[in-house]
């Protein structure tokens, strides 16, 4: 569907990004401890766990917004140091924050390249940064119409949009830059039934041309409906882990309350 | 995870966003146009025969309108970056006496840009101290007024520094083009460059980002601590560039150019349709606010009223405007 977000000659379940061994403590509170976690392309791993768990934390430290006190990230293979957001998009992961998706004031074509502007007007207009704009609105369009993702104006402010829409703009952010491996921070937090559905479907096309998706959400039938492999976080440990197949949701629920693990 | 803002509120309440149509939207980015347009109507009216719509009239709110507007445009992308800056009269006031003092002792270019420094070197200072230390602008820029006013009072012994440089004069404000004052010439030359930048550069975008949701933008790789000290500069500089336009105008430098300006150019930034709490700004808007704002200066002025009561009048006005020009946008 979209610019080949699996890298050419990627099998699609090769190991896209794997975390090992990453701790972060915010003062005195251990938000995560000694976590490990393998993202394969074509796959949707879920990240679960209660409030407080350290699941925004690690997706945090796995896009550049935090710098982990201790492991190690490698991207195909080749261990890699995420110290900024811009670095985690260069090594080809998106995120999508769970309130830090799209700028409400700013339409949709904006939201969708920002950061990562068109420009124009030779070296000149490179230098201070003149902006393309029909060049973004037209890529826009042709991105949101290659996801079946429907949006009155394009020039409308983010802010007006719909729930689902905003969500779908976050995600079309990061297929339209090609991008192989997507963070989504509880993506249909409050949406509707339908606009939550869309989201899904939308996550399934992800996985379907090969990008490795991390999807953090509370909902355990979001988790068996759409997910391959769960990985489950309590108290900033990593208590379990499985491919959705072989468990169930009262398994799901066991781990996640500490009722239960695989580790 | 939990208590963060807009995005959570606005999500979890759709209804509430729908409700506000994009040709709403375009109506109410018309709205300082149309106030404009109908306060000069009034006045025109009210004051029919006391010369309002005289040449040399509006020639006079033009010239009193274009300090103004100069640093309602560089204010703009302040508020916009969701800082504010309330030092630009005190800066006003520096650059005029910096620009009469260098001009008289190493002439026309060094003087201009010495004068210039001035906006640069505060907005730098401001942008640095809010986002390094970590105070609001608000408080950083209000003590910055305090020192810079203190430095202009005590550079000359609160005496006026008279500028004797024909070319100075001529170029900043006393001259003109063909029937064109200078000053309105550098007003357009601001208004281009601020519009410019503000729609059309990459950085003008990362402003209202920044102003909008700062921990978004930064999370999505926007250096936003390097935005809002350039949004600081912006505003210093334009205030600086007021400065030189005042000392050009009036041939003098004085500790009390600008003194006053301060909510005069907030207010013009308001009205013009840019958001107090950042994320929504139009460098046009507040040119046109800055209009309106000399317009109801001289207008209450050829109305007869008292200084007192022009006060009383204008913080009414003031006010009311504004509450007027945010109800409208509240909703998107």
């Amino acid at each position: 569907m979209t610019a080949s977000p699996g890298r050419q000659g990627q099998s699609p379940s090769a190991p896209a990004l794997v975390a090992e061994g990453v701790s972060k403590a915010f003062r005195a509170v251990q938000a995560l401890e000694d976590v490990s976690i393998e993202l394969r392309y074509g796959r949707v791993t879920a990240l679960l766990g209660d409030n407080g768990a350290g699941k925004s934390t690690l997706v945090k430290c796995l896009a550049g917004v935090y710098q982990p006190d201790a492991g190690t990230v490698s991207i195909d293979g080749v261990q890699r140091a995420i110290p900024t957001p811009d670095a985690a998009r260069s090594l080809g992961i998106e995120t999508v924050h769970q309130t830090l998706a799209v700028i409400d004031t700013l339409d949709v074509a904006a939201n969708l390249f920002l950061n990562r502007e068109h420009l124009r007007g030779g070296p000149i207009g490179r230098r201070i940064g003149l902006l393309d704009h029909k060049r973004m609105r037209a890529e826009c369009e042709a991105t949101l119409g290659r996801l079946d993702i429907r949006i009155p104006s394009l020039r409308r402010a983010a802010g007006l949009l719909s729930g689902g829409q905003r969500q779908a703009v976050a995600i079309g952010r990061a297929v339209a830059w090609g991008q192989r491996i997507v963070l989504l921070d509880e993506p249909a937090a409050a949406l509707g039934v339908e606009q939550t559905a869309r989201v899904l479907d939308l996550i399934r096309n992800l996985r379907d041309s090969g990008v490795a998706v991390m999807l953090i959400t509370h909902n355990m039938e979001r988790v068996i409906d759409v997910c391959d492999h769960a990985v489950v976080l309590r108290q900033g440990r990593k208590t379990a882990e499985a491919p959705v197949r072989d468990v169930t949701k009262s398994d799901l629920v066991a781990f996640i309350t500490g009722a239960a693990t695989t580790e | 995870m939990g208590g963060w803002r807009a995005g959570r509120v606005r999500r979890s309440l759709p209804h509430r966003s729908r409700r506000a149509r994009p040709r709403d939207r375009d109506l109410q980015q018309h709205v300082v146009y149309l106030a404009f347009a109908l306060i000069l109507a009034a006045f025109a009216v009210i004051l029919r025969d006391d010369g309002f719509l005289s040449s040399s009239n509006l020639l006079n709110i033009g010239r009193q309108a274009a300090p103004i507007a100069v640093m309602a445009v560089g204010m703009t992308f302040a508020l916009a970056a969701a800082e504010i800056d309330l030092s630009v009269g005190s800066v006003v006031a520096l650059a005029s006496l910096v620009a009469a003092e260098v001009v008289a002792a190493a002439g026309f270019w060094a003087g201009t840009l010495a004068a210039l420094g001035v906006g640069v070197a505060a907005g730098l200072v401001n942008g640095l101290i809010a986002v390094k230390v970590r105070i609001p602008s608000f408080l950083v820029t209000l003590g910055m007024l305090g020192v810079i006013s203190g430095v202009a009072r005590n550079m000359n012994n609160l005496q006026s520094y008279p500028i004797r440089n024909d070319r100075f004069s001529a170029v900043f404000g006393a001259g003109s083009a063909g029937p064109i004052s200078s000053l309105l010439i550098w007003t357009a030359v601001a208004l281009a460059l601020g519009h410019v930048a503000l729609r059309h550069l990459r950085w003008g975008r990362y402003v209202l980002a920044t102003g909008a949701n700062r921990e978004a933008a930064n999370a999505l790789g926007i250096r936003t601590d390097r935005v809002r000290i350039g949004a600081l500069v912006a505003s210093g500089t334009a205030a600086a560039f007021a400065g030189v336009l005042l000392a050009g105008r009036l041939a003098i430098g004085r500790h009390d150019l600008g003194e006053n300006d301060l909510l005069t150019v907030i207010a013009a930034v308001v009205i013009g349709g840019t958001s107090l709490f950042g994320g929504r700004g139009s460098v046009a808007g507040a040119v046109v606010g800055a209009a309106i704002m000399a317009m109801l200066n001289n207008g209450l002025i050829l109305m007869g009223l008292r200084v007192a009561d022009q006060m009383i009048a204008r913080g009414v006005i003031i006010v009311v405007a504004v509450a007027l020009s945010m109800r409208e946008r509240r909703e998107t």
